[in-house]
């Protein structure tokens, strides 16, 4: 157990210093960019937040998939704290977004396609946490929670291609500028101090899972 | 083709309840006949602006009728240990799911049957020259509807709170669905200039395909006690 907390305080420290380093090359080293200004500087925690739901919401999948098969409670237990992280980092994914769309498209929100999945994104996890939320036994709970998984998952690349196709058949979509190598090299930054953040809680969070699946099985051993 | 014949008996025994009871078809009908009604009074008596969103109204009516009678998919089962008995039999269990499946869709048609009609003449809609197109689009809706419906019915029928679940996991996954249906329904009453119909049509079609595969291969994990 020791080394095992001794890893976690590690990536824990390394992930508060790059996150430091990061956003002190986002706010201050880097130039703002010169058509959108400051507001692009958004960017930088815009993209890995993003970048993390969609990987937080993979290892959901994987994680499910593996629980049918082998049906080890420890898998069910790193797809619950990956969905978790997951939905925080849509959340906070959607928020930016509309920081930044406000003073670059004049509107909170708009119905383009990726914002629009990222909300039907949420939407599906938090289903996948509401399921966890009203089951009472653990197996039942875990069995459920990995259908909804799968499913949820298989769904996402279809409901943004609808999506796409929703919008892009009344206005032409916008094409990618081009970016220069140092706002590319401050997001590869940042996008790596949020990745340690994400290591370092999905850490914390399966630790204490487990402690929860202890409980839970002392309470429904001793009434 | 076991499991077709083992299915065909819970679609026969679930329209029989249904066609001596008539519990769900009435109140289904009555029901959607009352959204398309809201939607009406909502959005005002302008003619223009309901033919233009009829579409859209049609499906969303159809999806709150459908999720009221998926959540009672199961519920002919739910007393004395029904399921129970229907998992219990010999063979596959998802013979289970492909005859909930097919009821499910067989009785969400024929409550279309009226509503369409309905919405025809609410929001005056020349429909009948168009009927076979549509009859195409609610079947492959109601199809993908259904797949998804019967499926996660079947997941939450244990549950407390089903009524708040069943649409908290459905809705979210049925956007496909209800772009692809909306879309080429309203392309086929105001008119498809540019023959943007059938990328919608193929949308539909995939999805149904995908999620069948997907739903009738893991539901025995669904229904397992």
């Amino acid at each position: 157990m020791a080394s095992k907390s001794g890893i976690e305080r590690f990536v824990g420290w390394t992930a508060l210093l790059t996150i430091a380093g990061g956003s002190v090359v986002g706010l201050r080293v880097v130039p703002a960019d010169a058509a959108m200004g400051d507001v692009q500087r958004l960017m930088y925690v815009h993209v890995p937040t993003a970048w993390l739901a969609f990987l937080a919401f993979l290892l959901v999948f994987v994680m499910s998939v593996l629980y049918l098969i082998q049906r080890d409670p420890r898998w069910d237990r790193v797809a619950a704290s990956s969905a978790e992280i997951g939905v925080v980092f849509t959340a906070l994914t959607l928020a930016l977004g509309m920081m930044w769309g406000k003073p670059t498209w004049g509107v909170w929100w708009t119905w383009d396609p990726r914002l629009t999945t990222t909300a039907i994104l949420l939407a599906i996890y938090v289903g996948y946490l509401a399921i966890r939320g009203f089951a009472d036994d653990p197996e039942k709970r875990a069995r459920w929670a990995a259908v909804v998984g799968i499913i949820g998952f298989a769904n996402v690349p279809i409901v943004y291609l609808s999506v796409v196709w929703w919008r892009t058949l009344h206005q032409p979509p916008s094409s990618p500028r081009s970016v220069s190598p140092e706002i590319l090299w401050t997001l590869m930054l940042n996008l790596a101090a949020f990745t340690l953040v994400y290591a370092y809680l999905m850490m914390r969070r399966t630790r204490l899972a487990a402690l929860e699946g202890k409980l839970e099985q002392r309470v429904a051993y001793h009434g | 083709m076991d499991v077709l014949r083992r299915a065909w008996a819970i679609v026969w025994k679930d329209l029989l309840i249904e066609a001596r009871t008539k519990q769900s078809f009435n109140a289904m009908v009555f029901f959607a006949a009352l959204v398309l009604f809201i939607f009406s009074f909502a959005l005002g008596p302008d003619t223009e602006l309901l033919r233009r969103v009829a579409g859209g109204l049609l499906w969303v009516g159809i999806t709150f009728t459908g999720v009221l009678s998926l959540s009672r998919t199961y519920q002919s089962e739910e007393t004395s240990g029904g399921l129970e008995g229907l998992r219990l039999y010999p063979g596959d269990v998802r013979s289970i799911y492909l005859g909930k499946l097919f009821g499910n869709v067989i009785l969400l048609l024929l409550v279309e049957a009226v509503l369409f009609p309905a919405a025809g003449i609410l929001f005056q809609l020349e429909l009948w020259p168009h009927a076979a197109p549509l009859t195409a689009i609610a079947l492959l809706g109601t199809i993908g509807f259904s797949i998804i419906g019967t499926f996660y019915a079947a997941l939450t029928v244990n549950l407390r709170a089903r009524e708040v679940m069943l649409p908290l996991l459905l809705f979210p996954a049925l956007v496909p669905v209800l772009l692809g249906a909306v879309n080429a329904t309203m392309l086929v009453t105001t008119g498809d200039a540019m023959g943007e119909i059938d990328p919608w049509i193929r949308l539909l079609v995939a999805f149904d395909v995908i999620f069948f595969v997907i739903c009738t291969w893991i539901f025995p994990i669904a229904l397992e006690e």
